[in-house]
């Protein structure tokens, strides 16, 4: 939440031109703590209602926040046709393996065999991967990030809002209400220390390594897909955070739509005028007449 | 009952080219100042089962179907089998030469139920296995059996135009049989062929080929029949007309309405009108200025309700369209509409149900579904038009309705009305206003405190589109405070509560009258029909043939179904001694509703579940039995194949 001011704050964006869309779950009442538009909808329905404001007004800057459970659990069919879509806008998952406001349960990234405090028995399912799941959905800024490092996070935000296309960011978020797992410690490695007793840390950045998630041309796209996707297997000892991969080849929604709407930009849906100074509805439907004519 | 249309119906399997061929039927009697109305039946496949259009055609408006086929196209077997008992006498019957020998029983695509009926019939009359034994049978009735060659008719296109390969010319076999109904009828021909090259408009090589099939099959039936004695004759109009489905006129609505953005999810019978908006999405404006509409294919009807909810928040006037199963999946988000006061329009096509039901046919079973879906108690509008012109102004309606009064709106149709199509003088629609109720700008919220769900003594907070200066605020489908934050304060739950409910009130105060009932026939009479939906036109007509033989009668049709204008209603069935409700469904919703709201119960019911629509026909014959006390109360409808 302090990520997401700052990082509005650091772009200039003024709180009327940003509509923050939340779900159902911990993270949903966040649309009610951040100065500006927010809506706060249903359980796994964020990418929806987000996707009809964008369309809308594609002036607006859209983000949808959510927990797992909403967006790869209830929400998953959502996820997956947005990629399809590829909306200018920004996804973010509150990744904390677990059912937070339903009190603790499995979560669809908790992995198979895991058990987490409030689970009555170990995990039967195996895990969703968020990440590789954008990858493949066709989402073009595919990035994880850490709740705990806030100004990685911040700068994560930055750059999925610039980036001209559909942005996921994967957060990984501690519980510590539900999730004795995947905690801050367990994070931070402090249950894996070297001889000197210092903890060894699970996350790692993918931008320290020299990773290159750039789509720079069409013909590098299976690659960086298959680098990304191959990245994203990676859990357990080293976890990476950062951009996994990002495109800005692929046409958005927009620019898609203004293929067939020239002036869509200028005029979307939510800026046409409809009537006249009388209110008359101005809608000449002499084509549609000329079509059904039957005299 | 004395029927004053000539009644064509062109059958055969679905994909077969029967909607073509009526549609050209339909134009080419238009064109001849003719009034249309015609009604589509078909399965749920896409190729194989048997289809069926059966077109009225009369000098005067014409508003639904009857009983009767005066000339039966059949383009198969299992047509003439389906439909052999409707021609009436006097009628005739259009069929292949190569038909002839087909043995019914054989025909692949009947189903074991009909069989067993066709084998009953077929031992009680003794009647024999061919199509040729059931066309003589019904010669007794006076029935004239028209045979044409047809393989012999498409050798002498194919020769004509040089084409040897006969499979690229069988589809003309529809063509074919409008050129011999034209030429029965004593029609115009030149009518039917500019109707075939306004249908092919855009291909001039096939539009060519039609009317040379036409042509040819018109000599041929001048040359080889005669006897048949129905006419189709030109009248003289001096008025523009249109001739169009409830799906079209629903596009058509939405677009004067100010629609700019409509989402749907494929469903039979919703989704033909999301394609035609596609097809038309730039708006012509009379400002100069050209408007377009967004029509997003969702990946489900979830998506579809919510997108739109997002939409209409953003500021667009925005709406989904979809039948019983699809806004099954919507009732969510129709509550998280309702308590955040969203302008949220959708257009509900009912069809045969429950569950995938019948998803091709008709049916008005969801009318307590529409009034009750959501959890919680919430304001809704809905508004259930009666015909397709009243389909057209009523779907540009609902956008003032929903905006004005910042509620979900759902405009409930049913499948008889998407599919029929009729003829209609082009709509006046310059009159048409858009309203958009209490709706601030940046101006005007300038320097001052913005809260969206402000207590207002209407209940009516003036709203603001996302992203409008000075006008932040909040949504949720938690109950919120005036600013759109969470509360659960009882105080402010009880405020909250009524300042969204009352709105209802102002809904019924200022909604006009005929938006809510209509009145026709003779409504001081002592007995009254009640009625909604599609079943208002069979129920005109039979009040007007009715009228002919000395009953007096009056007929209400309720627009409004919610909030239920009660007093009005009250008014109208107060101290009458028949009250006759006429529905499609089984459990009589509406009478239910009229009880409910007003303590009076109709008397008589008229209820068809069979997923086809009434016809003028059984609705006169069931009223007349209950006019001469011959009804034991309830008359149920069957007709219709
Ligand atoms: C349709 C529906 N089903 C169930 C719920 C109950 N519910 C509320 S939050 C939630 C899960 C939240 O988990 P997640 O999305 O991971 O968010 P978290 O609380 O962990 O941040 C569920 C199942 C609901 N609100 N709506
Ligand atoms: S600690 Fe867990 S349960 Fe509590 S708010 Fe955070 S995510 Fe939700
Ligand atoms: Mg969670």
């Amino acid at each position: 939440m302090n990520a997401l001011q700052m990082a509005f704050a650091e772009l200039g964006l003024e709180p009327h031109q940003i509509v923050l869309v939340s779900g159902i779950g911990c993270s949903g009442k966040e649309a009610h703590n951040v100065k500006c538009y927010g809506v706060h909808t249903l359980h796994g329905r964020t990418l929806p209602f987000a996707m009809g404001i964008k369309i809308a007004n594609p002036s607006l800057e859209v983000l949808a926040i959510g927990g797992d459970g909403d967006g790869l659990g209830i929400g998953a069919g959502h996820f997956v046709n947005a990629g399809r879509r590829n909306l200018d806008m920004t996804y973010i998952i509150h990744n904390n393996g677990v059912y937070g406001l339903t009190k603790g349960q499995a979560s669809p990234t908790l992995r198979l065999g895991v058990q987490t405090k409030s689970l009555p028995k170990p995990n039967i399912n195996e895990a969703v991967n968020g990440i590789a799941l954008a990858i493949i959905s066709g989402f073009t800024f595919v990035a994880r990030s850490y709740a705990y490092d806030v100004r990685h996070l911040k700068d994560t935000i930055k750059q999925a809002i610039q980036h001209k296309g559909l942005a996921f960011i994967d957060c990984l978020q501690p519980c510590p209400t539900y999730n004795n797992v995947t905690t801050k410690e367990w994070y931070a490695g402090e249950d894996r220390k070297d001889a000197s007793g210092k903890p060894q840390p699970r996350l790692y950045k993918l931008e320290e390594i020299g990773f290159d998630p750039v789509v720079r041309d069409w013909s590098e796209d299976f690659q960086k897909k298959m680098a990304a996707l191959d990245k994203a297997r990676e859990w357990d000892d080293r976890i990476p955070i950062g951009v996994f991969y990002k495109n800005e080849l692929e046409p958005t929604f927009q620019e898609r739509l203004s293929s067939r709407i020239p002036f869509y930009m200028e005029r979307p849906p939510a800026k046409q005028k409809l009537c006249d100074e009388n209110k008359f509805s101005t809608a000449d439907l002499s084509e549609f007449i000329k079509e059904l004519k039957a005299s | 009952m004395v029927v004053d249309s000539v009644n064509w119906m062109a059958g055969g399997a679905q994909g077969s080219g029967v909607d073509t061929a009526a549609n050209i039927f339909g134009k080419a009697c238009g064109y001849g100042g003719l009034h249309v109305f015609g009604r589509r039946e078909y399965h749920s496949n896409i190729k194989g089962l048997h289809s069926y259009f059966h077109l009225r055609i009369s000098s005067r408006e014409v508003l639904a179907n009857v009983n009767d086929v005066d000339l039966l196209a059949a383009f198969d077997a299992e047509t003439v089998v389906r439909h052999l008992n409707e021609v009436s006498p006097e009628g005739g019957v259009i069929i292949g030469t190569h038909q002839l020998g087909t043995k019914v029983m054989e025909i692949p695509t009947l189903p074991p139920e009909f069989k067993a009926e066709i084998a009953k019939f077929m031992k009680e009359n003794g009647v024999g296995e061919t199509l040729n034994d059931w066309l003589e049978h019904t010669k007794q009735r006076n029935v004239h059996v028209f045979p044409v060659p047809y393989m012999d008719l498409l050798a002498e296109i194919g020769e004509k135009l040089g084409i040897a390969q006969m499979s690229k010319i069988t589809r003309m076999i529809n063509v074919l049989t409008i050129g011999v109904s034209f030429a029965l009828f004593k029609y115009d021909r030149t009518l039917a062929e500019k109707a075939v090259r306004e249908t092919f408009a855009e291909k001039a090589k096939i539009a060519e080929m039609n009317v040379t099939a036409l042509n040819i099959a018109y000599d041929y039936a001048m040359a080889h029949f005669d006897g048949f004695k129905h006419r189709l004759e030109k009248s003289a109009v001096n008025e523009e007309r249109i001739f169009l489905t409830g799906n079209q006129a629903v596009a058509m609505g939405k677009v004067l309405g100010g629609c700019r953005v409509q989402t749907y999810y494929p469903i039979t019978p919703a989704a033909d009108e999301s394609e035609f908006l596609e097809a038309n999405q730039i708006i012509r404006s009379r400002n100069g200025e050209d408007e377009a509409i967004v029509v997003i294919q969702t990946e489900d009807e979830i998506a579809a309700v919510n997108a739109a909810s997002g939409a209409a928040l953003a500021g667009a006037r925005a709406a989904t369209s979809t039948s019983g199963p699809g806004f099954s999946l919507m009732v969510e988000g129709l509550s998280w509409a309702g308590n955040n006061e969203v302008p949220l329009v959708i257009t509900y096509y009912q069809r045969g149900a429950p569950s995938t039901g019948l998803p091709t046919r008709h049916g008005q079973g969801d009318l307590r579904f529409a009034v009750h879906a959501g959890h919680g108690e919430f304001a809704r509008i809905i508004l259930a038009s009666g015909d397709i012109r009243e389909c057209f102004y009523d779907a540009a309606k609902v956008f003032n309705l929903a905006e004005k009064y910042q509620m979900p709106v759902i405009h409930l149709l049913d499948k008889a009305m998407a599919n029929c199509s009729q003829t209609y003088p082009v709509f006046d629609y310059s009159k048409f206003k858009i309203e958009r109720g209490e709706f601030l700008t940046e101006k005007e919220l300038e320097g001052k405190e913005y809260r969206r769900f402000r207590f207002t003594e209407t209940g009516i907070s003036p709203r603001v589109a996302l992203g409008t200066k000075n006008g932040v605020h909040w949504h949720t489908g938690d109950e919120h405070n005036e600013f759109g934050h969470i509360s659960e304060e009882p105080l402010n739950r009880r405020l909250m509560v009524e300042k969204r409910m009352k709105k209802l009130e102002l809904v019924l105060k200022e909604v006009p009258l005929e938006d809510k009932l209509k009145f026709y026939g003779d409504i001081n009479a002592e007995n009254i029909v009640v009625s909604w939906g599609s079943p208002k036109g069979a129920i005109i007509e039979a009040l007007g043939i009715l009228k002919q033989e000395g009953f007096r009668l009056g007929f209400i049709q309720v627009r409004l179904l919610h909030p239920f204008p009660a007093e009005e209603v009250k008014k109208a069935l107060e101290g009458k001694k028949r009250i006759i409700d006429v529905e499609d469904n089984y459990t009589a919703q509406l009478g239910g509703i009229i009880r409910e709201a007003t303590g009076i119960a109709p008397n008589y019911y008229v209820l068809k579940y069979t997923g086809r629509p009434v016809t003028t026909t059984e609705v006169y014959k069931a009223i007349k039995n209950i006019l001469t006390d011959k009804s034991s109360g309830k008359e149920v409808l069957t007709f219709g194949a």
